[in-house]
């Protein structure tokens, strides 16, 4: 198999990086970009620790490949803080306790900002629909709703 | 002495008793005594036991004292998760 | 100076809410877990496990795979000793096979390779020729006398006579007339129960990167238990423990199922084979298949009650199989059944029985839910028969300070009446319930541990300090270690940084397990900032000229003691920390210990459920749990660990299970179908944290992070019985169960 060169956005910067025809984003994200905040927790798409954005959309990393990542915008929480200033999410995640081991917390981060920049002000039920897809084992999801609440309302005020 | 409660499975290797009395100032004479005096408890102690002291639950301190009032209570190792 | 020898009571930094020092890393992506580490040179290590359940191995033809282009190493179990000791002969035995593949997953031969592409192709040309035995997986069938052997000669000489061959231990707890006991009662009830396996579900799949090279070792790991690892992997690969170094990354959850090592070894052979740096990542299957998991269950509960309430004796038989390897888990569920009760007479008895499945794993309060779970079912039918109010009969009959435990020893300072109380008293108690609701309740019990610990405190020159500890940090424990240093000290929590350290920079700590970490690296904490305390106030007293014991410490200054002491100006931490190197170098505290005097914990939960009669699906409406914390340090971290722990028992009671087919292999093994409870399945689940402090540490720590598992399991069972008017005797009460029982009451 013939590796695939792919140019594309990750957080705003321009990057390129040659890989497998079968190798999967997250693992084009981890081992060639760089990035270790995508975690693969199962590699089935069924907890969503690799959630990234890409095209504005949240997808499991682990299903898509790295070569589908040509021309395509991808955020992943490596560019959620701005210099030294945390997104609102993550500082709420801090200030209320929303993690425990933190393994979860990145895809849980980039899935819960797409959540707020859709819907400013979403309910308890919709928080918890949206990230249904996001397998988090330690804090039995109280505070991670709590922190997204806590930042929904502070970026609504800001 | 010191009377030490032993836990169900272990009195039909003590001679069916439920309490035992045994010579002892801390926790490893217990352990020793115990052995020498009911070798068959040789292979569990060896395996691991905790000892109850007064409530208080010591896994494997020797020098832990015991007096001869204190409420001695065999149990097994404590391992977990 | 002298401290107190009292429980401390007025705090200014425990007790707040603090932010955690691991926090930004953890939210930006910048924190290193298991598979983030990489090396220079470094291969991927993979793992061939066995299809079937129980098969012999007759043999492993390794050629082929050694011969393809990129393959560096492949091992099997030949490329280990044999250790005498049984406990790390079977760690290793499961880790890799030896002679018998004993359950669906074991590991049989492992590759390393260039990459991952080479070492799954060099997996695929490894030829195991299995000779397929009779299997067997549940806990019953294990037990019986005609089972298929998984393995021989395995029973202890604890195990009566007239058990089956697969019975490797028993034990048996308990005090009191039982006929006497059950002549007193009204009503006895006789029930039996099943449980399923649950997998502890750690994110996080296991994750290893080691280093071999001239006899000497480097092995990274996500651990519950760095210290443990280098003393099983150093044991396994007959290495001396200070020629092999273990660090531990940060952890992706663990829950008792990081307490040992599956794949350490097989990296680190793999590496001294191949001679460079190899890499295991498991896969979500492999965590299934060969990590973990629970035992499953099989309970015969007793219970005698009079028309009041009182119970008159209690009676339990414990079958419980942990897979493959022998495994003393059964011993804490005898010992837990009934500890929440004051009995005058009660018998526990468990048996242990292998079966082919994997080696069980530690899972928080390990034997525990199961246990309690039979027992307090009973106990709530009891109440429903007899017409009684469920808080009150467990007020009643509730184990108080100096009540005689079911499992032996007299309770000192315990928290469950009060824990009662408050559950009563709460608003979720008497809260009116709608259409196919029921409300449960449940109480919950664990022993926790101490064990051993090493602290090392240090002053840096500007005043602030540095905390070195040996305990995987899995659930905010860094912020707690910081903050009872720095209440110790004197000084804002900010001035402390807490690291945990590899294992040639402290003695030996034990494992992260049984609730230890807080209670006995905390109280190991408060030593050694009293050691550097002292040093401390030695040497202002050389300054000062005065005796050393006319100087004390107080928020963070050395004070003369009084007029008599002399009249001098406070000194703060950072001006004797400046003049450290002229008053004779620098100042340091450390304590070694092994913690005794863990103090127990109890908790009650209670759940609303709804019960959808169309589908038999179970809704959690409403979720409250009340648990005795002793000091809570932080309280943000105790109640993470009262809500985590009780969404875990959830799942254990609704969802999760492992699903074996006739063939005896696993068929759930993924997420999907494994299905662990998600956001949307989940109301808030509400906390109430009590203070009752534990006399065996100086602030009243007790450990917090394993009770919450146990409650759920009855709490739902009893809920469920009061929405749905049908009584399950099984978990998980998935919603085929729940609506077969409904439908066959009519």
């Amino acid at each position: 198999m013939k590796n695939i060169h792919v140019s594309t956005t990750v957080n705003g910067d321009e990057v390129e990086f040659v890989c497998p025809p079968n190798e999967t984003l997250l693992d084009a994200l981890r081992d060639r970009v760089g990035l270790k905040g995508a975690k693969e927790g199962c590699g089935t798409g069924d907890c969503g620790a690799c959630t990234v954005e890409m095209n504005g959309e949240i997808v499991c990393s682990c299903l898509i490949l790295g070569a589908e990542a040509q021309d395509a915008e991808i955020k992943t929480v490596e560019g959620m803080s701005t210099g030294d200033a945390l997104h609102a999410l993550q500082q709420s995640f801090i200030d209320n306790a929303a993690l425990q081991c933190g393994i979860c917390t990145p895809g849980i981060l980039v899935a819960a900002k797409t959540l707020l920049e859709r819907n400013p002000d979403p309910s308890e039920t919709e928080i918890r629909y949206w990230l249904a897809g996001n397998l988090c084992r330690c804090t039995g999801y109280d505070k991670i709703i709590k922190a997204v609440q806590v930042a929904a309302a502070d970026m609504r005020g800001a | 002495m010191v009377t030490v409660a032993l836990w169900g499975s272990l009195r039909d290797l003590a001679d069916g008793r439920e309490e035992v009395e045994v010579e002892a100032s801390n926790f490893k004479e217990l352990l020793d005594t115990l052995q020498r005096d009911y070798p068959a408890l040789g292979p569990q102690i060896k395996r691991g036991v905790s000892v109850a002291i007064d409530g208080r639950v010591y896994r494997n301190s020797w020098f832990t004292e015991i007096r001869p009032d204190s409420e001695v209570v065999l149990m097994p190792y404590m391992k977990g998760g | 100076m002298n401290f107190p020898a009292k429980t401390k009571t007025d705090f200014k930094v425990v007790g707040t809410r603090v932010a955690r020092p691991d926090g930004v890393d953890k939210v930006t992506g910048r924190a290193l877990y298991g598979a983030d580490f990489s090396v220079p040179g470094m291969l991927t290590g993979r793992v061939l496990r066995s299809p079937h359940a129980h098969a012999r191995i007759k043999a492993i033809d390794i050629s082929a795979a050694e011969a393809l282009a990129g393959v560096k190493a492949v091992i099997t179990s030949d490329d280990f000793d044999v250790p005498e000791d049984d406990f790390l002969r079977d760690v290793q035995d499961n880790c890799i096979a030896r002679g018998k593949a004993l359950y669906h997953g074991h590991a049989v031969a492992a590759v390393a390779a260039k990459d991952a592409e080479t070492a799954r192709a060099a997996l695929k040309l490894i030829k195991v020729d299995y000779e397929v035995l009779p299997h067997v997986t549940d806990v019953d069938a294990a037990m019986a006398a005609d089972a298929p052997v998984v393995q021989e000669g395995r029973a202890d000489e604890s195990v009566p006579e007239g058990c089956g061959p697969n019975v490797t231990n028993f034990h048996e707890f308990g005090h009191g007339d039982l006929e006497a006991g059950f002549t007193k009662a009204d009503l006895i009830l006789e029930r039996s129960f099943k449980t399923e396996a649950t997998h502890q579900g750690y994110i996080e799949p296991h994750a290893c990167l080691a280093t071999m090279a001239d006899g000497r070792g480097d092995l990274w790991c996500c651990t519950q238990g760095q210290f443990f690892v280098r003393e099983l992997c150093a044991g396994i690969m007959g290495m001396e423990a200070s020629q092999l170094r273990v660090t531990a990354s940060e952890i992706g959850g663990g829950f008792g199922g990081k307490t040992t090592v599956f794949i350490e070894p097989l990296a680190l052979a793999l590496s001294r084979k191949s001679n460079r740096p190899v890499k295991i990542v498991m896969t979500r299957d492999e965590v299934f298949r060969a990590t973990g998991p629970t035992v499953s269950s099989s309970t015969d509960v007793k219970i005698g009650m009079t028309k009041d309430g009182r119970i008159t004796a209690g009676d339990a038989q414990l079958r419980y199989q942990g897979g493959a390897f022998p495994c003393q888990t059964v011993s804490f569920g005898a010992q837990a059944a009934f500890a929440a009760y004051d009995l005058e007479a009660v018998r526990t008895q468990g048996w242990n029985a292998l079966a082919n499945r994997p080696k069980e794993a530690a899972y928080r309060a390990p034997g525990a839910p199961v246990a309690i779970y039979a027992v307090e079912s009973v106990v709530d039918e009891l109440c429903q028969e007899l017409g009684l109010d469920p808080m009150e009969v467990r007020l009643k009959n509730a184990a108080r300070d100096g009540t005689k435990a079911s499992y032996g020893p007299t309770f000192d300072q315990i928290g469950l009446v009060a824990t009662l109380e408050a559950a009563q008293a709460h608003p979720h108690y008497t809260a009116p319930l709608g259409e196919n609701q029921g409300r449960g309740i449940s109480c919950g019990f664990w022993f926790n541990f101490g064990g051993n610990t090493c602290v090392s405190l240090n002053l840096n020159n500007d005043g602030t300090v540095g905390i070195t500890e040996g305990n995987p940090d899995i659930g905010g424990s860094r912020a707690s270690i910081s903050m009872m240093a720095a209440e110790e000290l004197g000084i804002p929590y900010d001035k402390v940084r807490t690291v945990i350290t590899d294992t040639n920079s402290l003695g030996h700590n034990d494992v992260t397990d049984g609730s230890r970490v807080t209670f006995a690296v905390g109280l190991a904490t408060i030593e050694a900032a009293r050691a550097a305390i002292q040093v401390m106030c030695r040497r202002v007293a050389k300054i000062w000229g005065i005796d050393e014991e006319a100087v004390y410490w107080e928020d963070g200054y050395a004070k003369p003691s009084g007029p008599n002491a002399g009249n001098f100006d406070p000194m703060s931490i950072a001006e004797i920390a400046a003049i450290a190197s002229e008053t004779g170098g620098p100042i340091a505290g450390h304590h070694e210990v092994n913690a005794e005097g863990a103090g127990v914990s109890f908790g009650v939960h209670l759940a609303d459920v709804e019960v959808d009669p169309e589908t038999g699906a179970t809704k959690v409406v409403r979720y409250t749990v009340f648990q005795d914390a002793g000091k809570a340090v932080h309280p943000d971290y105790v109640e993470g660990q009262m809500q985590g722990g009780s969404v875990q028992g959830i799942g254990w009671a609704l969802n999760e299970e492992y699903i074996y087919g006739e063939d005896g292999k696993l068929q759930n093994d993924g997420f999907l179908d494994y299905r662990v409870p998600v956001a949307s399945d989940l109301p808030m689940i509400d906390t109430v944290i009590l203070e009752i402090p534990n006399p065996g540490h100086p602030y009243g720590v007790r450990g917090v992070g394993e009770t919450s598992i146990v409650p759920p399991l009855a709490a739902l069972s009893n809920a469920v019985s009061r929405a749905a008017g049908i009584r399950l005797h099984e978990l998980p009460m998935s919603p085929p169960k729940i609506l077969k029982a409904m439908m066959s009451k009519g």
